[in-house]
């Protein structure tokens, strides 16, 4: 497999307005994790919407793992590829409890294997492990929308680690964190990078949050007005002169 | 983690659904058979338990999965029209005029039956027809609505609108289904007088049998991973959906479902109330229908059950006193619910009941750094 991810020429028009304008970009299977940063409006969001088969491009194509055409694949059949997203706000069900939500995350997603009412051995298991792990093994039968912020995010974290995802996509994860949290949620996604064989394309507002994750050299695409203005290692990024002038007027990148 | 394997509260229930079994399958027949329970309050408790059947099926579509329709009456009338069919195709030649065609179409000078009327000559035909038709029509519906994302407050007009075109259908002479009269007269269904308190005993345990299969399929189903999906797609549908979940599948699977307790509500109606017209299939009794549902407590199945019975009760006592203020009441009564007790009957009840329970050990929200968890789990 040479690409995990391989966007060509991405253009995708709201009555109009371009939100990406021919986009291109390649995350190789080896990456770990790629951050895509960009100022309001560069078009990060509109590039997951466009790989989990929620906005139609006009032009482009993305494929996933050299085979998997996504322009024409439905949003669901995608998840069951291992392409899991995670929105920025803790879309967890909050009527249901911390174990309902994780088993209807984990396991096969057909209908016929959804007719029953038992969940074997193995499958509790795992749940019990990504809970350990995201710190809600404790909360199994407490309703979700009980939660705090926080812990709604990790229960979220939890049903994206037990669905066994190939690329996982982040969409702001620690938004609305405290300090205390978004620590404790970087060290979650690099436990996860490590641990697992599954990639995480981060996108992120917070250049503290984006250090502490990318610190080891991960790549990071800057993405401005719908295309990619400049990609390469944090430090390379922030200092392209290019990268500066289009954060003028926001605050200089990183301070 | 074993506490997980089983679903919450489902032990406690069990118990209410053996003592329902015992009250409606066994004692109620038991007691008509030694004449503690007149054949006239069997009968109507024979209407109630087929409507209960239709109500359940409701709850699962709007109470669990979130999707309103307002033309449940349809299936409804589809499983009574088509078993009412039968019946009088059973009793033809019997009639006043002695005829191969039943007697309303004599009157129409329709003197050959029509082809569609033919396969409900035999029974299985017409239960199949009753299940089946229904279920095969809301899948069609559904097929075409939820693929285009069509939901909400559009589904529920949608259907509405379809259930007033049925029921203009149905009105019309030339629809050769008795027109506003709709279908009566019936005389026998397997060869068994409709007339006999035995028949209508027999009709009884049929139709309280069938409720209790129908209310432990949707305990099962609710309980089972699907119904799961189908509260979350109540919840956040989209949400569903990147879980890799095909949901318009659900969807249509479960409006289906409703699709075809309705008619099988409809199937066991006809025989013990002995008439069905276009009145029963039109947009009213489909709002109706959402009524049961939602005074008794939607999401709930028990809530379905007691709604149905209790305001079909409710009218069976007012309709015969003051039968003008009958829709005031019904009208006043929703109004009442929704704004008083969301949570419908079954709300109320669990109210008192934890009132006089004393304070129970609070699930809270649990401390925002992670503490520990107000309430352990309990194993």
């Amino acid at each position: 497999m040479s690409t995990l991810l391989y966007v060509d020429g991405l253009t995708v028009s709201f009555d109009g307005f371009l939100a990406l304008r021919n986009l291109s970009l390649i995350v190789d299977p080896q990456e770990k994790i790629r951050v895509v940063i960009g100022p309001n409006g560069a078009g990060k969001t509109t590039l997951f919407d466009a790989v989990t088969g929620q906005v139609r491009p006009v032009e482009g194509r993305i494929v996933f793992q050299d085979t998997l055409d996504l322009l024409d694949t439905t949003t669901h059949a995608i998840a069951n590829r291992g392409v899991i997203r995670k929105f920025q706000t803790p879309s967890v069900f909050p009527g249901h409890t911390v174990f309902e939500n994780m088993r209807l995350s984990s396991g096969r997603k057909t209908f016929r294997s959804s007719l029953s009412t038992r969940t074997t051995a193995a499958e509790q298991e795992r749940i019990a492990k990504v809970l350990e792990q995201v710190g809600l093994l404790p909360y199994l039968n407490a309703r979700a929308g009980m939660l705090s912020h926080g812990q709604k995010q990790w229960l979220e974290m939890g049903m994206l680690l037990v669905q066994d995802p190939t690329l996982l996509l982040l969409d702001e994860p620690v938004a609305g964190m405290t300090r205390v949290e978004k620590e404790k949620t970087a060290e979650l996604i690099d436990t996860i990078s490590q641990g697992s064989a599954c990639a995480i394309m981060l996108i992120e507002h917070d250049m503290e949050f984006v250090r502490q994750v990318a610190r080891r050299g991960h790549r990071v695409t800057v993405l401005h007005e719908g295309s990619v203005l400049s990609e390469g290692p944090l430090d390379q990024v922030q200092a392209d002169p290019r990268v500066i002038e289009a954060y003028l007027g926001r605050g200089t990148l990183g301070r | 983690m074993d506490a997980a394997t089983t679903p919450t509260n489902g032990d406690g229930q069990r118990l209410w659904v053996w003592a329902f079994g015992a009250v409606f399958v066994i004692a109620m027949p038991l007691a008509n058979g030694l004449g503690l329970l007149s054949d006239y309050y069997l009968n109507l408790f024979g209407k109630y338990l087929a409507l209960a059947i239709l109500a359940l099926g409701m709850d699962l579509l709007w109470g669990y999965t979130g999707i309103l329709s307002l033309g449940q009456a349809i299936f409804f009338g589809i499983g009574a029209y088509a078993i009412g069919m039968h019946m009088l195709l059973a009793g033809s030649g019997k009639g006043v005029y002695g005829e191969a065609v039943p007697d309303f179409m004599i009157w129409n000078q329709v003197y050959q039956l029509p082809l569609f009327w033919k396969p409900f000559r035999s029974l299985p035909m017409a239960l199949a027809g009753a299940i089946l038709l229904p279920a095969i029509l809301a899948g069609l519906v559904g097929f075409l609505t939820f693929r285009r994302r069509l939901r909400g407050t559009y589904f529920a007009i949608l259907t509405q609108a379809i259930a007033f075109a049925v029921w203009l259908m149905v009105n019309r002479n030339e629809m050769k289904l008795g027109g506003t009269n709709g279908l009566t007269d019936f005389k026998s269904l397997l060869g068994f007088p409709l007339r006999e308190p035995a028949t209508q005993r027999a009709l009884y345990v049929c139709t309280a049998a069938v409720l209790l299969a129908a209310l432990l399929l949707s305990r099962w189903l609710v309980a089972s991973k699907a119904g799961l999906v189908l509260q979350a797609i109540r919840d956040n549908e989209r949400r569903v959906e990147f879980l890799g979940y095909a949901v318009t599948g659900y969807k249509i699977f479960v409006f289906a479902l409703a699709a075809a307790l309705a008619g099988l509500s409809g199937l066991l109606y006809a025989p013990q109330v002995g008439i069905i017209t276009p009145s029963q299939v039109g947009v009213l009794p489909s709002l109706e229908i959402v009524i049961w549902v939602a005074f008794g407590g939607r999401g709930t199945l028990w809530g379905a059950l007691l709604g149905a019975i209790s305001i079909n009760w409710l009218r069976s006592l007012l309709t015969a006193s003051a039968p003008k203020v009958w829709p005031i009441i019904l009208g006043g009564l929703f109004v009442a619910v929704i704004m008083l007790f969301p949570h419908g009957l079954l709300g109320i009840g669990r109210r008192l009941w934890g009132l006089l329970a004393g304070p129970q050990p609070a699930v809270t929200a649990v401390e925002a750094t992670g503490g520990s968890p107000v309430r352990e789990p309990t194993p």
